[in-house]
């Protein structure tokens, strides 16, 4: 063998998105060998988490996933909620499912802006940021915040949705076709973007299961897995929706699924937003969930609960559970173990980039530096979820 | 060359060296417009009305800039290769014409600062030292990504001028002349392109590939290789280097129009207008292709070469000859 040279992409290089070092042997251009070294953005999420209440243990999962925050907080609340026993009522139910597939399209057109700029197609990463612009808009009108939003929280949401919610999803579900018309028209038979997709970054339903991908990249193998099916949490089971899946297992089949989820999901929306039942937006438990406002002023015992939760948080029975939820990523799982205390004794996430970012290793071998950039984005890793 | 004194090519040079430098200025500014109209944002709107001094301080920022090298580098080289670039493409320009000959009275004023009476020929030929920059600049970086991207580049440009140069052959036997006013003096009724569309748009192809665009810009390719070729310059080296590739494209888009799409004729007489609007709808056509797609790999962009643009490139003489041979358009 020729003499090999190692090459260091990242952590700071235009293709990684974040801070994934990449160790790449290279003879000329093909990688000979490709080791991925992360741990460059640990934050100390989980750990962090035991410090807090279980209520602010929600912003935590925030900052892991940062595309899709959502789906962060619906996990933990999820099995926060198994280990209370506690029921959300329906209409709280839609709007997370609402929230979570608004999310989940947000998360989508990040990685195909981000993945067309990394092939170098410029022009597809503004009209997909425009396009999720309507959805963070939403973000803002539900809980105000644009990024970590933490809307979602134990025992229900925030607050309920404003009334000109409705309206948004409305407009923006009449856009978003035209949307997608126009990402198809832009790269599905570009032949610039096949080439650059098809065959590359292989990676079949075996080899998927032995590293534990799931998600986007497990279904673009030809494996229907899907927790929103298979284990549904959150009313998933009312929705009607495809899994959309390919047989290829190459990167532009994670294109083709992800673009088709996000068709799915904008049926999901639609239905989530028709469908929606008027109602609690909380549970009414008021040992868990903040008393309204106005009660604050005539009621002692609320006012006594609003201290209580405010100022220590509610227990949660002792106990262990894990929950997993279906992320843009992929099965995003959330163990949970409480000590009959305010906070949680242990939080550990199943983070779904941490387990598709290992497949690289294998994926890269004896592929051009060209594809090793294709295949990287095409797994849409987040560091923030593969660090925590 | 006669009756011109040593002086009146130097003043005509240093005007054709700012001309260059303005049009590169603001042809930055406009690409940067209309490419931020393609993706739906405003491009500069912040220094000066509509984003029109933009140039002013984009070029002082690169002379203010701290001027580094990596310990490692060769350092002569490192800080030849920028002005090898620039030098070479301000040089090609030298006999591209800009329009018909002008005349006040007696005296006559060519718009080209020479005209050595084969000028394609020369411009094909120190075009062609282009490539030395490129790889040079890259490899005496001695850095990695520079040196991938210098090797690709020399590799895409030798290989892209095979058929660029064969492109160009085809109007030299269409018009059986190497000089451009002759060339384009030969296209006032028809313009070369109608006999030899294949061997425009191989042109156009390739004086892509070859002024490093997207999407074969794989010399740069920043997604992949960082900044390519150029990753360890900076401030006005670095800029050396990115006014050498416009003027390049620059160069491509008047070969083209002056080989291709007739020159300066056009309605109403011959003109250097048409010959700037001509040039304007090339390099309009660079940033279009910029916008739309991804980058192309590169041993892809190796095979497109080899495989496809050069044996059709081949194919197009043979039809070109054999129209000349059959009488030609006259």
């Amino acid at each position: 063998m020729a003499e090999t040279t190692v090459v260091n992409m990242g952590p700071q290089h235009p293709a990684t998105h974040g801070v994934l070092r990449l160790v790449l042997e290279l003879d000329g251009e093909t990688v000979v060998r490709c080791v991925p070294e992360i741990g460059y953005l640990h934050t100390g999420i989980e750990k962090n988490a035991e410090h807090h209440t279980w209520q602010q243990a929600v912003t935590d999962t925030d900052r892991m996933d940062y595309l899709s925050p959502l789906m962060n907080n619906l996990g933990f609340c999820l099995a926060a909620e198994r280990l209370l026993d506690l029921e959300v009522p329906p209409r709280c139910r839609y709007i997370r499912v609402l929230m979570s597939e608004l999310s989940r399209i947000a998360s989508h057109l990040v990685w195909l802006g981000t993945y067309a700029l990394d092939l170098g197609a410029q022009s597809v990463y503004f009209y997909a940021f425009q396009a999720r612009e309507a959805i963070l808009d939403m973000y803002e009108t539900v809980s105000g915040a644009r990024m970590n939003l933490s809307y979602i929280r134990v025992g229900g949401l925030q607050y309920d949705i404003p009334p000109q919610l409705p309206g948004m999803v409305e407009r923006f579900l009449q856009e978003f076709p035209r949307w997608v018309h126009d990402f198809r028209a832009l790269l599905d038979d570009n032949p610039i973007f096949v080439g650059r997709t098809r065959g590359i970054g292989l990676m079949n339903a075996e080899q998927c299961m032995n590293f534990g991908v799931t998600g986007p990249s497990l279904r673009a193998a030809g494996v229907a897995f899907d927790l929103r099916k298979s284990a549904p949490y959150s009313g998933y089971e009312q929705f009607e929706f495809d899994v959309p899946t390919r047989a290829e297992g190459d990167c532009y089949a994670r294109y083709a699924v992800r673009l088709d989820e996000m068709e799915q999901s904008a049926a999901i929306v639609r239905q989530a937003i028709d469908g929606l039942p008027s109602g609690q937006w909380r549970s009414p438990d008021r040992k868990i969930t903040l008393p309204p406002r106005e009660e604050l002023k005539t009621s002692m015992e609320s006012l006594i609960h609003h201290f209580k939760l405010a100022s220590q948080g509610f227990r949660v029975p002792a106990g262990e559970v894990y929950q997993a939820i279906e992320s843009p990523r992929g099965e995003l799982g959330f163990f949970v173990a409480s000590d009959g205390g305010t906070h949680p004794y242990r939080m550990h996430v199943r983070a779904p980039s941490y387990y598709n970012t290992q497949a690289l290793k294998h994926m890269l071998d004896g592929q051009l530096v060209a594809d090793a950039v294709a295949a990287v984005g095409s797994l849409d890793m987040i560091m923030g979820e593969v660090d925590r | 060359m006669t009756g011109m004194t040593f002086g009146y090519v130097l003043v005509r040079s240093v005007i054709l060296i700012m001309l260059l430098m303005g049009a590169f200025a603001y042809f930055m500014v406009a690409e940067r417009k209309v490419l931020g109209y393609f993706q739906l944002r405003w491009g500069p709107v912040r220094v000066g009305p509509w984003g029109l001094l933009q140039p002013i301080a984009d070029a002082l920022k690169m002379v203010a800039k701290e001027d580094s090298a990596p310990a490692t580098a060769d350092n002569l080289i490192f800080h030849l290769a920028p002005a090898i670039s620039l030098f070479v493409a301000l040089g090609a320009f030298a006999v591209i014409p800009l329009g018909p000959t002008l005349h006040f009275g007696s005296f006559t004023l060519p718009l080209s600062v020479s005209d050595p009476g084969s000028g394609l020929l020369f411009v094909l030929a120190i075009a062609s030292l282009g490539v030395y920059g490129v790889s040079l600049g890259g490899w005496a970086s001695q850095s990695k990504y520079p040196l991938l991207g210098s090797l690709r580049a020399s590799a895409q440009m030798v290989s892209y001028e095979l058929a660029l140069g064969m492109a160009v052959i085809s109007t030299v036997v269409l018009t059986g002349s190497l000089d451009l006013y002759k060339i384009v003096g030969l296209q006032v009724h028809l313009w070369a392109v109608i006999p030899d569309i294949l061997g425009f748009l191989i042109f156009l192809i390739c004086s892509v590939a070859e002024t490093n665009r997207a999407p074969f810009d794989l010399a740069e390719a920043e997604g992949e290789l960082v900044a390519g070729f150029h990753t360890e310059y900076s401030g006005f080296r670095f800029a050396n280097f990115v006014i050498a590739e416009y003027i390049n494209m620059f160069t491509m888009a008047a070969l083209g129009s002056l080989l291709f799409l007739g020159g300066w004729n056009g309605p109403f007489g011959p003109s250097f207008w048409w010959l700037l609007l001509k040039m304007a709808a090339y390099l309009f056509f660079f940033i279009w292709l910029r916008a739309t797609f991804p980058r192309i790999r590169y041993d892809r962009l190796m095979n497109f070469g080899w495989k496809v643009l050069v044996p059709v490139a081949f194919l197009n003489l043979i039809w070109i000859s054999v129209f000349v041979a059959l009488g030609g358009w006259r």
